[in-house]
């Protein structure tokens, strides 16, 4: 009488169903349904969401887009690297790369920008902290998403994809400020 | 000529050439959780900050063995042991082609070996998921590859097994639920290794020149066709091993073995979906896509853990109450052998695997709240509630179950037995309530140093992120201490044990026969159809096993709130589109 005989019913699969299975069936079909449908539901009435905008692309062509916006925008430098603060509602772009995010961003609170991503050479996680934002950045891709910063203050950009001996060392910043 | 033994001790048959093969794999699966323990000492006490180990080259390294070694290597060669058992001894039949399987074990090992060897060798540290562009030597992919054929070949010896019983007759009826499971698990490793191939092999040919471009996008889609689905076969595997524990220790059986089998299935109809589990916040995939495979077209795989957490605790508990047990809603779990590890250990991945990491699981693998979660610490967090509790317990527990049933040796130094199970998992558990904390807080996984030192620009995780990962760390030496205990004890048995044959000497540990005499079967009676319960042809209107009920609402209950928490954290942050 054990699992591990063959079943004690030739015809095992005319047995029919105890209640409680059945009841419990029941419950946990309707939770799957339930949670199925709130990613739809959130697609339609919730803020966050990815779009499903992306492009193939190579480094070298990001790098030109990123570095055109650099010389247009750039306001200032920290630790060697550009501060740019491009115009609200514009696209913005941002590199990963061993071992750095670039460019240092500054955004308008409760402006919208077009963020581009992309990564010049491995993949790599870009992660923004505190607000905790997380999104995968490959190579050859491009990824595209309207970014909304709601509050103002320092953000950081943690590298959260391992890509090799300094990956602890790859931060980048977004600041966002009110102006 | 005879060729089977029946134990004494529990009535189980056992092939002379499917015995070999399950000693061997079993002991290749111990030494390679061996190097994985090893490996995981260094990794939690270097992402303990305040003690922060090794240096950053060398926890990478670390890092890459402990997950080889942990996921792949002793989980699969222990599957390959489960399914031999559950075809030939189970079934009572000769393992087909045993030539093959022993190639197939030794391809395997080849592999293991090979790929620990280039990671060690230090110029592969890429970490398990190996993500292209980023490249190892090409002896780490080839490795893995040799790996995968030796298990696909233990898959079809598996299968060819099944074909065998059936033509010889060698039980009546339908296969027994225990080896339906095993089956799942084998069906879904043939898929799993078919897109390891498609991936590995190309990988491969561009690590020695032959092709110079791998797109980054495809290979994580193809990997994780391997990756994720190969953790369905873990849990075919691990819930396998629930039912088998709780029919040799209850008697248990099935509440219904169309429910039971019918979840099985849904394994493989929609097993094949979940890779995009992984690629939830990766560019360039739609998502109607991801909404409809991440939830397995509707969360049905979801539905058929849910429906496992109820019928393995359930069967238990039917028999419990068959056999008097009946007070109250919990006498039966009250009363069960809780000081038996093969017991405890059953019951302990079971609860934690359902309570701790169903939950998580499905909550991070929802499109939109995967984004406050990827590659933080909570992902690890998530699966060691499933592979390093769920199924490895399960193992940890079975092995107890084996040593005197297919070592034929007692139990060495009982007591630390007994108390393993408790060790590991609230060792475990710890490490991981706390790493899903810290990564609640944005602390990120594969990081070797949150301080970030050396970094241009700066940034600190708040105090609590630290507090977190130093209780995470006290929580998985803990856990290393209880994997420590069960190699003590499984080691010491086969080494020191008492021998519950005369002749079940060292050697006999380690893959050698028994002596010939002891094989004293040529023919085995076939397995006879399990007794009829009254029950089974009306089904029961009333709640047979109603404490398993009140715990599965319990379970409901959490996942929902926890659900609708991570919603509303989710509906916090930044707004994108
Ligand atoms: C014995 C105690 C164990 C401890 C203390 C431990 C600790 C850890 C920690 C802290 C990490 C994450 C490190 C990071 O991402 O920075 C990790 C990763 C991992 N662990 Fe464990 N672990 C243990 C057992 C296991 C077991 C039994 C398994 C599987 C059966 C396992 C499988 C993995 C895998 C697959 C990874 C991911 C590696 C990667 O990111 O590539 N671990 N472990
Ligand atoms: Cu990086």
């Amino acid at each position: 009488m054990t699992s591990f005989l063959p079943p004690s019913e030739r015809i095992w699969w005319k047995v029919p169903i105890g209640r409680q299975e059945l009841v419990w069936i029941g419950i946990a079909l309707v939770w799957c349904l339930i949670m199925f449908f709130m990613m739809p539901y959130w697609h339609l009435y919730g803020k966050q969401n990815l779009s499903n905008e992306a492009y193939q692309t190579t480094p070298a062509s990001f790098q030109a887009k990123v570095d055109g916006m650099v010389e247009q925008y750039k306001v200032g430098e920290e630790a060697g690297m550009p501060v740019v603060r491009p115009p609200a509602g514009s696209d913005i772009y941002m590199l990963g790369r061993l071992w750095q995010w670039y460019p240092i961003l500054e955004l308008e609170k409760d402006k919208s920008y077009r963020l581009h991503l992309s990564s010049m050479d491995w993949n790599h996680g870009f992660s923004l902290q505190p607000v905790n934002i997380n999104l995968q950045i490959i190579p050859g891709y491009e990824m595209v998403l309207t970014v909304t910063p709601d509050q103002i203050g320092d953000y950081a950009v943690v590298c959260n994809e391992y890509c090799g001996i300094g990956h602890h060392t790859m931060l980048g910043k977004i600041y966002v400020k009110e102006i | 000529m005879a060729r089977f033994r029946v134990c004494p001790d529990s009535g189980f048959y056992f092939d002379k050439s499917a015995e070999s093969l399950m000693k061997v794999n079993a002991v290749a699966a111990a030494v390679s959780l061996l190097i994985a323990g090893i490996m995981a000492l260094g990794v939690i006490l270097t992402r303990w900050q305040e003690v922060h180990l090794l240096p950053a080259d060398l926890f990478y390294q670390a890092l890459t063995l402990h997950g080889i070694n942990a996921l792949i290597f002793w989980i699969i060669f222990f599957e390959i042991a489960i399914m031999y058992f559950a075809a030939s001894t189970l079934l009572r039949c000769r393992l087909a082609a045993p030539k093959w399987a022993w190639t197939g074990f030794v391809l395997m090992i080849i592999g293991a070996v090979m790929n620990n060897v280039a990671v060690f060798q230090g110029r592969s540290s890429v970490m398990m998921t190996s993500y292209a562009p980023m490249q190892a030597e090409p002896h780490f992919y080839l490795g893995l590859i040799l790996f995968a054929v030796g298990a696909l070949i233990g898959c079809f010896v598996f299968l060819g097994t099944l074909v065998i019983a059936k033509d010889e007759k060698t039980y009546e009826g339908s296969i027994p639920l225990v080896t339906f499971g095993a089956l799942t698990a084998c069906i879904i490793a043939v898929f799993t290794i078919a897109c390891g191939a498609i991936i590995l092999i190309p990988t491969f040919l561009w690590s020695i020149g032959y092709i110079n471009h791998i797109d980054a996008a495809m290979y994580r889609l193809v990997w994780w066709g391997l990756g994720h689905s190969s953790q369905q076969i873990n849990v075919a595997a691990h819930v396998s091993v629930w039912y088998l524990i709780a029919g040799v220790l209850f008697g248990a059986r099935p509440m219904s073995e169309k429910v039971s089998r019918s979840a099985f299935l849904l394994y493989i109809l929609f097993l094949q979906l979940a890779s995009a589990h992984h690629i939830l916040v990766d560019p360039g995939i739609s998502s109607e896509w991801k909404v409809f495979n991440t939830s397995y077209a509707m969360y049905l795989a979801v539905l058929a853990s849910m429906i496992h957490g109820l019928t393995v605790p359930g069967s238990v508990e039917v028999a419990q109450r068959a056999k008097g047990l009946t007070k109250g809603m919990f006498e039966w779990l009250r009363k069960a052998p809780w000081d038996n590890p093969v017991f405890s250990g059953f019951f302990l991945s079971l609860i934690i695997f359902g309570f701790i990491g169903g939950i998580t699981g499905v909550v991070m693998g929802t499109e939109q709240i995967n984004l406050i979660i990827h590659n933080t610490i909570y992902v690890p967090a998530h699966f060691h509630a499933t592979v390093a509790v769920g199924t490895t317990l399960a193992f940890m527990a079975l092995t107890y179950l084996l040593i005197p049933v297919l070592f034929r040796r007692a139990l060495f130094l009982p007591w630390v037995a007994k108390m393993q199970p408790y060790v590991f998992s609230a060792g475990m558990t710890l490490m991981i309530l706390f790493m899903l904390g810290a990564g609640t807080l944005g602390v990120s996984r594969r990081h070797w140093d949150m301080d970030f030192t050396g970094a241009l620009l700066s940034f600190e995780y708040p105090g609590t992120a630290y507090v977190m990962m130093a209780v995470a760390g006290i929580g998985g030496v803990l856990g290393v201490l209880g994997g420590v205990m069960y190699l003590v004890v499984t080691v010491g048995s086969l080494v020191f044990g008492k021998k519950l044959d005369e002749s079940a000497g060292f050697l006999q540990s380690f893959g050698l026969p028994l002596p010939a005499a002891t094989y004293n079967i040529s023919r085995a009676d076939p397995v006879p159809m399990a007794p009829r319960l009254a029950v089974e042809e009306h089904g029961s209107a009333g709640f047979e096993a109603p404490g398993t009920f009140v715990l599965a609402m319990a379970l409901l209950v959490c996942f929902v709130v926890y659900y609708f928490i991570n919603w509303g954290y989710l509906a916090s942050v930044w707004p994108l589109s």
